[in-house]
């Protein structure tokens, strides 16, 4: 596979017309273009249902404002230590390297570990997804975006591990890209479920 | 690589049969599969229909569950199971590195991942038919609450849920293969192929990746949201007592999708149309510019006028003004489009290959096809043509041609390339006229139904009195049906049978076509070019140049490469 691969990116340079995006980093850019838009959309629905569905402002008041802060932090921090992944890999420090990824990582388990603790607090309290509207909306968009940071973390973690046979810059970046997506659709959903 | 690079320049490690035939990161080889795999449920959905229509025209062959079941299964399969697996993952992998130049997609091993993924998929719907409690049965548009409803219908049970898996599933396998092909065709031309000159399969597949990859996304957000609902008990679209869902936001998510799908799979077999009819007319594309505009804006319009499928559901009527309007400015890039693809013909020297028989009565259905799509687009007819035989005769005018007229024409094109071996000519005739008339028995009439007031999805209409006096009708249109399919069936035989026994064809371009896959040996090997690489010289359809004393003119031609390649080693 390798081979085949380096047989390719040299014929690439030597047959191909000359592009100015390596074709690794166009295709995760499109891929991520599919992934906002899923997102997009069924946060859109909760938008117009929100718009439509006074009882909502009443439900969010049972979230906790305090632990999903706590899980904000946890995943800007992530998304710092992605972006000190990269650096280093730009300067070729792969020790380094693997240490933020690994924190990247770290952060995103946390982020998932906290995120159950509060389910099953607001479980405990008797909200469930058939609840009413803000209840369905917020564990399917919660749990939508938990699913992402899962892959994320998981993603991370593959590079980490793949980092010590190949040094791969591209991967590195197109893992903390992925991060800071699903670090982004986060600061989306904050405010929509716990600051209303 | 060793020594033997030096003398033969391409050396070819023995494969596996795992590697080469089922696990192989080829771009030709998954094509094939996708492409057989296509065919095989291409049969199964087609059987569906024939069961359905025989009870249309015996009511009492299925039970209603039956029926309504194979309706939608019908639908889904040849959707999604059929025209978007033979289309895109069949035509396109095959053909879009071989029309640009390069040597395999830009991620194989992503590419060989999308089709097991899309067999999963099938293997899942197949399964779903037949699980405890019922298939779904609530049409392939999966309406709620007909779908989201466990308790009170028939078909929101494990039937949907593994029906909602397996579309899950083929929606990623599609998503996979488009990021291969707008990645592909973006950074993989070859020397001297410039995006004007691709050839214009390659841009039909290219805005048809793109329209999926940006249509589909918001109803995998439904999908989840209605999955909740069946499993979690969520009210997302249901409405029941005391709890405020909304089905029409279903409606919303599922056909903003739905419209771009249709040219999803519209697009890619305009592609294959015109590289057959400048073929076999020896004839330029009348203006290619025009043709890749009129298909861009389109593309961008199938965004806006998917609420032209919900006249009657209660939305705004204001609104469903503005989408009459975008639905009438749709047409004209298409109808545009089907004037380049005539004025092609006009004055060529047509060669009356099968390939060309087919694409000249796919041109002709398109165009009843998007005739009888004029009074369902404007809300004031559409309001009496809803959910009428209109329908589904205007639909199947454009599906049936697009998943079975113009596929067939590029299997009859591309079948030396991909076999090296030939289909029987003579055959080949006698399919396309068969197929021509058994089709139109089998479609027509249904125009005449839907004017008669006949409701679509009706298990039987001997109860209503003023649809009695049709029942010929449909009685017509079964015997069409079937020997319709008889007639496939039969294509299919000569099909598998040519594939191994089929007369061997020599060269490598036998119908002296100009795109760069001729240029390559039938069939074409792994990495397709050996030690030549193509490079690019002028346009895709030089036919006829200077007047006629030139025939044709290659888009390209072969030259060999300073560094030897090695073709082993996945
Ligand atoms: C052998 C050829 C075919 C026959 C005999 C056939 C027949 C039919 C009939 C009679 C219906 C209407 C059933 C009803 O409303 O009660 C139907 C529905 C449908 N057909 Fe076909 N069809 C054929 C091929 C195709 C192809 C090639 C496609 C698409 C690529 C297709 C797509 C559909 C769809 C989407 C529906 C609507 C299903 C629904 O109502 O949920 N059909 N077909
Ligand atoms: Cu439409």
């Amino acid at each position: 596979m390798s081979e085949q691969l380096r047989v390719l990116d040299e014929l690439e340079k030597e047959e191909y017309e000359s592009v100015p995006v390596p074709f690794q980093k166009l295709g995760f850019w499109v891929f991520l273009g599919g992934e906002i838009i899923i997102l997009g959309g069924i946060v859109a629905s909760a938008i117009l249902f929100r718009l439509s569905y006074p009882g909502w402002f009443k439900s969010s008041e049972h979230t906790n404002v305090v632990i999903a802060s706590i899980n904000t932090m946890v995943l800007l921090t992530g998304s710092l230590t992605a972006v000190l992944a990269h650096k280093f890999a730009t300067i070729r420090q792969w020790g380094k390297v693997q240490l933020f990824l690994g924190l990247t990582a770290l952060c995103g388990f946390t982020f998932i570990g906290i995120k159950f603790i509060e389910y099953s607090r607001e479980i405990h309290h008797g909200f469930l997804p058939s609840s009413g509207i803000f209840w369905m909306f917020y564990y399917g968009i919660t749990g939508l975006h938990g699913l992402h940071v899962l892959a994320g973390s998981l993603i991370i973690l593959g590079v980490m591990l793949f980092l010590r046979k190949k040094k791969l810059v591209e991967a590195v970046e197109n893992a903390g890209l992925y991060w800071h997506f699903v670090d982004i659709v986060w600061l989306y959903i904050f405010p929509l479920f716990y600051l209303t | 690589m060793s020594e033997a690079v030096a003398s033969a320049g391409v050396i070819h490690h023995e494969e596996t049969f795992l590697r080469k035939y089922l696990f192989s990161t080829d771009h030709k080889t998954i094509g094939k599969q996708y492409l057989i795999t296509g065919i095989a449920m291409a049969i199964l959905g087609g059987t569906l229909a024939i069961l359905f229509r025989i009870n249309l025209a015996h009511p009492g062959f299925l039970t209603n569950e039956q029926y309504n079941t194979f309706v939608t299964y019908h639908g889904a399969i040849m959707f999604f199971w059929v025209a978007m697996p033979i289309l895109l993952g069949g035509f396109g992998n095959i053909l879009i590195p071989l029309m640009i130049g390069a040597r395999d997609m830009a991620f194989p091993t992503l590419n060989m991942f999308s089709y097991w993924v899309f067999f999963v998929s099938s293997v899942i719907l197949i399964i779903s038919f037949f699980v405890p409690g019922g298939a779904f049965s609530g049409g392939w548009t999966v309406y709620p609450p007909l779908s989201a409803d466990p308790g009170r219908y028939l078909g929101a049970n494990l039937g949907t849920v593994l029906f909602l898996l397996a579309l899950a599933l083929e929606f990623a396998s599609m998503l996979m293969g488009g990021v291969n092909f707008i990645t592909t065709v973006l950074t993989m031309r070859a020397k001297g192929l410039t995006l004007m000159r691709l050839p214009i399969f390659v841009w039909m597949e290219i805005v048809a990746s793109l329209l999926f990859l940006f249509s589909v996304a918001p109803l995998i957000a439904g999908a989840i949201m209605l999955l909740l609902d069946i499993i979690l008990g969520t009210h997302f679209f249901r409405v029941e007592a005391g709890k405020v869902g909304d089905p029409v936001l279903w409606q919303h998510l599922f056909w903003f999708f739905g419209h771009p799908e249709v040219y999803v799979i519209l697009f890619p077999a305009l592609g294959i149309l015109f590289e057959v009819i400048t073929t076999y007319s020896r004839r330029p594309v009348f203006s290619y510019k025009l043709v890749v505009y009129a298909t861009i804006a389109a593309g961008i319009l199938s965004f806006l006028v998917w609420a032209h499928h919900q006249f009657v559901a209660g939305i705004n009527p204001l609104s469903a003004i503005a989408f009459s309007i975008t639905t009438i400015l749709i047409s004209i890039p298409f109808s545009m489009t089907l004037v380049v693809m005539g004025l092609t013909f006009a004055g060529g020297s047509i060669r009356f290959t099968p390939a060309m028989l087919f694409a000249i009565f796919a041109f002709l259905m398109f165009i009843i096809g998007g005739l009888s799509g004029l009074p369902l687009g404007a809300v004031g007819s559409d309001i009496y043509f809803h959910d009428t035989y209109f329908v589904v005769a205007h639909f199947h005018y454009t599906v049936f041609t697009i998943a079975v007229l113009s596929t067939i024409a590029g299997i009859y094109h591309w079948f030396p390339k991909m076999f090296g071996r030939k289909i029987n000519e003579t055959f080949g005739k006698i399919h396309a006229w068969l197929t021509f008339i058994f089709y139109n028995g089998f479609a027509f009439p249904g125009f005449f139904l839907g004017l008669a007031g006949h409701p679509r999805r009706y298990y039987s209409a001997l109860e209503f009195g003023y649809l009695q006096k049709y029942q010929w009708v449909h009685e017509l249109m079964t015997v069409s049906a079937v020997l319709l399919l008889t007639t496939q069936v039969v294509f299919l035989f000569v099909f598998f049978y040519s594939i191994f026994a089929g007369a061997e064809e020599k060269s490598p371009n036998p119908w002296k076509s100009t795109t760069l896959e001729w240029l390559a040996p039938s069939p074409p090997p792994h990495l397709n070019w050996g030690s030549f690489a193509p490079v690019v010289e002028r346009g895709p359809y030089e036919y006829a140049k200077n007047g006629k004393d030139i025939d044709y003119l290659p888009q390209g031609k072969l030259v060999k490469l300073k560094q030897p390649v090695s073709g082993h080693e996945h």
